[in-house]
């Protein structure tokens, strides 16, 4: 109990504010988005509200437990954590639960346990862990693949669940593998990827490769001078047209159809509001009802009426966005884009290297959640189920993400003891 | 180098998101349009219509329930078919097909199935109702017409359409709304305000609780009850009068300016224009273009007004002192004048006074008084000039401003009108020219709400308030001020004793002797005014308009009429007899005249209107 004490002036309580604000600003939210005005009791454990406040509750003892607990321990037993997480995914198979589809939760009776939300934090101390050992190099193709085997494995199990979404969350762990050297072609590839496959299902396969073979051509003759090396142009463009093309028979052949609708809708080819792109319509009618200053607390109409689906949980932003108008959505993006900078510059600070991969770990999945709900909220990308950190109604996401930040919290406040 | 590149990937994300949002929010407000017709209802409630009374207080036109069955197709159970036909008097075609528009309209909507009916049908099928699940019945209010005359004045509702909706905020798709008449004219204050709840609903479309807990919310405005001024019993009489005729008869009170009564025949009864045969009704009376039964004659007809307008002649003379009040004229059928042309006049005694002249009705005397009127002025264009605002000081030729939305302006022709008729200054034109205005023949038009209008003022000695019809709103004291204004006409108060003398003598020695009536001193002018039509394209005359004007009594009048029967030939015929029975009844309360009463009740004159439509030719004026 001394050693917690005696480190309480030492945790970064920005962090911590951040923390306490979005929870609070989250619950009002869960609390309006979930209002029934005919309910009788405001503590009856039939409202989601009243749930998600108990589950913020034991949030605090999970936050304490973990400030408690040695800084080291969490190094220490890193392995231990994610063998046990990756245990956790695998025994689903065998005890899980299906809810709406996906086998991902355990049934404890009073509540359902989804591990996925956990093995985001074991797998960020796993790979801290690795990345910071003396012996790994990032900059080796061995050790690189040994990292990605590190994220890939959690993934891998969580993808049959089914949950694509959940596994979707490990493509952040390019925030440390980047951070710690990853080499910068990596990025290129992705993005350049991610911007073909986007051509390609907008304009179709053969005007990409069209586009591809002139730009290449276009560097090539402007770089001549430096004699550049004809056949890396040529590879380069024909697997780029490869891809473009490829992109395109799996996804019109592998995808479900269900998955085209979702890229079709975000990219404007298709406007279906009675099925498929329902949940975008009306996430979109909610957000733009709220104007500049918003409906006002319990005034949204379409938050009321419940047009929104899954509002509380994955969508729970559009309440934000009808209630709070502008100005509130306004504030909690930035409340969270400062929350991602403040743990990408403590980690900076960090002395050790594993604090400061985990640090980037945190900031990076943190960063994809916020990126692919609100992007899906705001109709930007497609619908992917993944919960808004610190915001969307449940207690195993909560506790996950309380998890992830507080380890966080704890081993920045050991910086100072680390001589 | 590589913080900076993950710093900037976040920071960009950030500003992307809230510009995205600022599109959302700010720029593009077509999402708060959706959301409103998304999430929020509003259910209207109708306040009950306002009840008219006549200004004995007695019920003209009050409310009825009616009755919609309404369905919402996805509710429905399976039913007894044949059973709920019988109940509703339909076939089961029709209630079958009733039922597939519903279910095309929407399942989870209401729809009507059977409209407007009556609480006579309802009793029936009312009891029954719990039987047929997903079937309600909605509960409408029509008019309930207590009198069966008088749809030229009352008017009628009918369900607003779009051109009202774009223009008139305050309504909305199946509200009604007043057509014609008073209806129409009061409707502000006939249908009161309608009630508005808001209501949150949800993505089912199901309501689920009031919007801002019902601080929006609006209740209904009761309609207010209007008193008219017309004498139902009055009305109604003039209307059996005329039954066979066609023509206008207008009543007013010439103390108050109140219409007493406005009579236009053909006409039809009001409760036609109710409930599920109303289209029918008002297509049938609408596309009778002989007799033209939604055409009001008393507000709408402009005639020539004939020799009452000689009362008229004869005051702008003495006011312009262009007659002595005892000069006499001869008259030996008729005055010479212009380039040896006759102004023909019926057999009378000769020569004549003013006084003589309107209770003759000689021509010849009131062509003098005219002539001399106008030449008194060094131009004919001055004298015709002066001429017309004398008779528009009576409010003449133009809209008279009384309160209901139809209405003709007639014609009172001025020096510009005769200037471009006789293309001056190319060609000049005398007074000689408009000689036949003087017997109110020529170029002057006047509605029956004129006529009766300028005899009430003769009648009060030269002042008059606007004709209006309402009497009273319930809940105020006060009607428009405009009513209540009084005005003054140009001429002089001592020159209208001499000319009501002679409409006194009219029925004492003149024109209309006979038509006494006991114990009334009435004063009036017959009329007999020619009349053409065209029959294929040829201008031919048809049997003259029988035309009469009078108040009772001379002092103090209770009532001025004017009577406009179109092809009844001498105003003493129909007109006079017509507006002797009417003031007997509106005075006296009853008519013992029963031979006359009769006469006019049993004559009509539809042969005489059937005549220029035979194609054969025909006699008129006989």
């Amino acid at each position: 109990m001394g050693k917690f004490s005696r480190n309480v002036g030492s945790f970064d309580w920005v962090l911590i504010v951040l923390y306490l604000a979005l929870i609070s600003i989250g619950w009002i939210n869960i609390y309006s988005a979930s209002y029934d005005a005919t309910a009788d009791s405001f503590f009856s454990m039939d409202n989601l509200h009243s749930k998600q406040l108990l589950w913020i509750l034991l949030g605090f003892f999970i936050i304490s437990f973990i400030l408690f607990l040695e800084a080291k321990f969490f190094e220490r037993f890193s392995s231990v954590i994610y063998i046990a997480s990756l245990l956790s995914l695998l025994l689903l198979f065998v005890f899980g639960k299906t809810i709406s589809g996906a086998t991902s939760w355990y049934n404890l009776g009073f509540m359902s346990l989804q591990p996925s939300e956990f093995a985001k934090a074991a797998t960020a101390l796993a790979l801290a862990k690795y990345l910071s050992d003396i012996q790994t190099n990032i900059k080796t193709v061995r050790d690189q693949v040994r990292a990605l085997a590190i994220i890939a494995l959690p993934a891998l199990i969580i993808i049959p669940q089914p949950d694509p979404g959940s596994a979707l969350v490990y493509a952040a762990f390019i925030f440390p593998l980047y951070r710690e050297g990853l080499a910068a072609s990596y990025l290129i590839l992705g993005a350049s990827s991610i911007t073909l496959f986007v051509l390609t299902l907008l304009i179709g396969p053969l005007y990409v490769a069209l586009a591809v073979i002139l730009i290449a051509a276009f560097l090539f003759y402007r770089n001549r001078k430096r004699r550049p090396s004809k056949r890396l142009y040529l590879g380069i463009t024909f697997v780029a047209c490869l891809f473009a093309f490829s992109v395109n028979y799996i996804f019109e052949n592998i995808f479900e159809q269900r998955h085209r609708d979702r890229f079709n809708i975000v990219l404007g080819k298709e406007v279906d509001a009675k099925s498929i792109g329902y949940n975008t319509q009306q996430s979109e009618i909610a957000i733009g009802n709220g104007g500049w200053f918003g409906r006002g607390f319990l005034e949204g109409t379409q938050t009321k009426g419940k047009f929104v689906p899954e509002q509380h949980t994955d969508y729970i932003f559009s309440t934000v966005g009808e209630e709070w108008g502008f100005l509130g959505s306004t504030l909690v993006i930035g409340l969270f884009i400062l929350l991602i900078l403040r743990i990408i510059q403590l980690s900076e600070k960090q002395k050790n290297d594993f604090s400061r991969i985990y640090g980037y770990s945190v900031a990076g999945i943190l960063f994809i959640h916020f990126v692919v709900n609100i992007g899906m909220v705001v109709g930007l990308l497609p619908t992917v189920g993944i919960p808004l950190p610190f915001f969307s109604y449940g207690g195993s996401g909560l506790w996950g993400f309380t998890i992830l930040l507080f380890i966080f919290v704890k081993l920045d406040g050991n910086r100072v003891n680390e001589w | 180098m590589r913080k900076a590149l993950l710093l900037f990937i976040v920071l960009t994300t950030g500003i992307l998101f809230v510009a995205r949002l600022f599109y959302l929010q700010v720029y593009d407000t077509s999402a708060a349009v959706l959301s409103e017709s998304n999430a929020i209802k509003k259910q209207y409630e109708i306040p009950q219509r306002g009840r008219i009374y006549d200004r004995n207080g007695k019920l003209l036109v009050s409310n009825q329930p009616s009755y919609d069955l309404m369905a919402i197709p996805r509710e429905i159970k399976p039913f007894d078919t044949l059973q709920l036909c019988k109940l509703l008097n339909i076939t089961k075609e029709k209630l079958v097909k009733q039922l597939d528009k519903a279910r095309n309209y929407s399942p989870r909507h209401p729809s009507v199935i059977v409209p407007t009916m009556s609480q006579g049908e309802f009793a029936y099928l009312g009891e029954q109702m719990r039987k047929y699940e997903g079937f309600f019945i909605q509960k409408r209010s029509l008019r309930d017409y207590q009198v069966d005359f008088g749809a030229n004045f009352l008017g009628y509702i009918q369900e607003v359409h779009q051109g009202i909706i774009d223009k008139n905020p305050y309504y909305t798709g199946g509200d009604l709304i007043g057509r014609q008449g008073v209806e129409e004219q009061y409707e502000d204050i006939l249908r009161g305000e309608k009630g508005i709840k808001y209501l949150q609903k949800d993505r089912f479309n199901r309501v689920i609780g009031p919007y801002k807990d019902g601080s929006l919310d609006k209740e209904p405005v009761e309609g207010k009850n209007i008193h008219l001024t017309i004498d139902a019993e009055l009305q109604k009489y003039g209307q059996e009068l005329m039954k066979g005729k066609r023509g206008g008869i207008v009543a007013i009170e010439p103390a108050t300016g109140e219409i007493l009564a406005l009579i236009t025949a053909p006409n039809y009864d009001p409760a036609l224009m109710v409930g599920r045969e109303r289209s029918k009704n008002y297509s049938l009376l609408n596309s009778d273009s002989i007799a033209k039964p939604l055409y009001d004659r008393a507000l709408q007809g402009e005639y020539a007004p004939g020799s009452p307008f000689k009362a008229l002649t004869g005051l702008i003379a003495l006011q312009e002192d262009a007659m002595d009040i005892d000069e006499k004229v001869y008259c030996h059928g008729g005055m010479r004048y212009g380039r040896n042309r006759n102004f023909g006049c019926h057999h009378h005694r000769s020569p004549v006074s003013m006084v003589d002249g309107i209770a003759y009705s000689c021509n010849a005397y009131f062509g003098t008084a005219y002539l001399n009127t106008i030449n008194k002025y060094d131009t004919p264009q001055e004298g015709i000039t002066v001429w017309e605002k004398h008779l528009k000081s009576f409010g003449l030729g133009n809209y008279m401003g009384y309160d209901l939305p139809i209405g003709k302006r007639g014609l009172i022709p001025t020096a510009k009108i005769y200037n471009r008729t006789y293309n001056y200054p190319k060609r000049r034109w005398g007074a000689a020219a408009t000689l036949s205005n003087s017997i109110g023949q020529g170029e002057v038009l006047m509605t029956p709400v004129q006529m009766a209008h300028f005899t009430a003022t003769i009648a009060n000695r030269g002042w008059y308030y606007k004709p209006h019809i309402l009497k009273k709103i319930e809940g105020t004291d006060t009607i428009p001020k405009d009513f209540a204004t009084k005005r003054y006409t140009t001429i002089d108060p001592e020159h209208y004793e001499p000319i009501i003398q002679g409409l006194n003598d009219v029925y004492n020695y003149g024109t209309a002797a006979s038509l006494k009536v006991p114990g009334i001193e009435i004063s009036g002018k017959t009329g007999t005014a020619e009349n053409y039509t065209r029959i294929d394209g040829k201008r031919v005359q048809l049997t003259d308009h029988s035309t009469f004007v009078a108040f009772a009594p001379r002092e103090n009048p209770k009532i001025a009429i004017a009577i406009f029967v179109e092809n009844g030939y001498w105003g003493f015929r129909y007109g006079g007899r017509i507006a002797s029975l009417m003031i007997e009844k509106y005075i006296n309360k009853e008519v013992t005249r029963k031979d006359l009463e009769n006469w006019i009740l049993t004559h009509s004159l539809e042969e005489e209107y059937a005549k220029p439509l035979s194609g054969e030719p025909f006699r008129i004026n006989y």
